[in-house]
């Protein structure tokens, strides 16, 4: 199957200078504009980086089941490729997501990590689950087969992401907060809110522009590949 | 600075380093990979020659 490349309507300098100002102007309102909160105080600052980097760690692994799907059912193909990419960086950011956690769990619990906490153990889960994605794809040869397995793992890992949302929402005693009910103007007001949409949209911007990088130079090197192989 | 204050920056510069780390490895890879390109160009221009060598001694 040849890969051929695909071309997008959003120059990618242009998406690298977007993500550039969107996670400083994210930054500088984490530490300069929002409020220390009453309960947690200046420790809530780690929530306006961890929490969109979840989100963006969902939505990686969502597009590369979405991906996957694509690659099963139309035969598209570049989606292979974009899938394998997409997991990728949800790794990355679930990596970022396990990091950010743990620190904020030492300032608040005093532990870096509570095996007792639904929702950790389920995030890591996931995260184990897209890790031996890989495990699985590097060991069978290049080639349709290869892309098949690929695409029908990533599909499974797919439900994961509902399952580790909703363990918090679903467990009868937890510690860690939950911000994102049905009031969340009252759990994040004012700035607060503000600031943890611009950086929801940052950190998703930020994400689509590395994964656009590591595409192009995966679709280079394929081509690269298959010059020399001609 | 206080604890928290600590381990807040700690969290922001994982965050930065790791990206950091990640842009690094692809600009590595992409330049790897454009080295690969120019010497694919140079096998390239450098074949057309070797034909015209061929033709100008098959004349005759």
């Amino acid at each position: 199957m040849n890969v051929v490349g695909r071309s997008y309507r959003i120059p990618l300098p242009a998406l690298a200078a977007a993500s550039l100002v969107l996670v400083t102007t994210a930054l500088a309102m984490a530490f300069y504009v929002v409020p220390n909160d009453a309960d947690q105080g200046f420790s809530q600052r780690v929530f306006y980086f961890h929490v969109p980097i979840a989100f963006t760690a969902y939505a990686c692994f969502a597009g590369g089941a979405w991906k996957a799907f694509r690659h099963l059912w139309k035969r598209d193909p570049n989606a292979d490729l974009e899938s394998y990419v997409a997991v990728h960086q949800g790794l990355i950011f679930g990596s970022l997501v396990l990091i950010t956690g743990s620190i904020w769990a030492k300032i608040s619990w005093g532990h870096w990590w509570l095996w007792s906490e639904d929702q950790l153990v389920l995030f890591l889960v996931l995260f184990l689950f897209y890790s031996a994605y890989f495990m699985l794809r590097f060991s069978v040869d290049p080639g349709p087969q290869r892309a098949n397995l690929s695409a029908v793992y990533a599909l499974f890992g797919v439900v994961l992401i509902p399952v580790s949302f909703l363990a918090i929402r679903i467990a009868k005693h937890f510690i860690h907060p939950i911000v994102f009910t049905s009031n969340v103007s009252s759990n994040l007001p004012g700035w607060m809110l503000v600031t943890y949409c611009v950086a929801q949209v940052a950190l998703l911007v930020l994400a689509y522009t590395l994964y656009r990088v590591e595409l192009s130079g995966k679709w280079l090197d394929a081509r690269i590949r298959e010059l020399r192989t001609a | 600075m206080t604890t928290a204050e600590k381990y807040v920056t700690a969290a922001y510069c994982a965050v930065f380093a790791i990206v950091l780390v990640y842009v690094v490895l692809i600009a590595l890879k992409l330049h790897r990979l454009e080295r690969e390109v120019g010497e694919l160009e140079r096998r390239r221009s450098a074949e057309p020659a070797v034909e015209d060598e061929r033709e100008t001694a098959g004349v005759g």
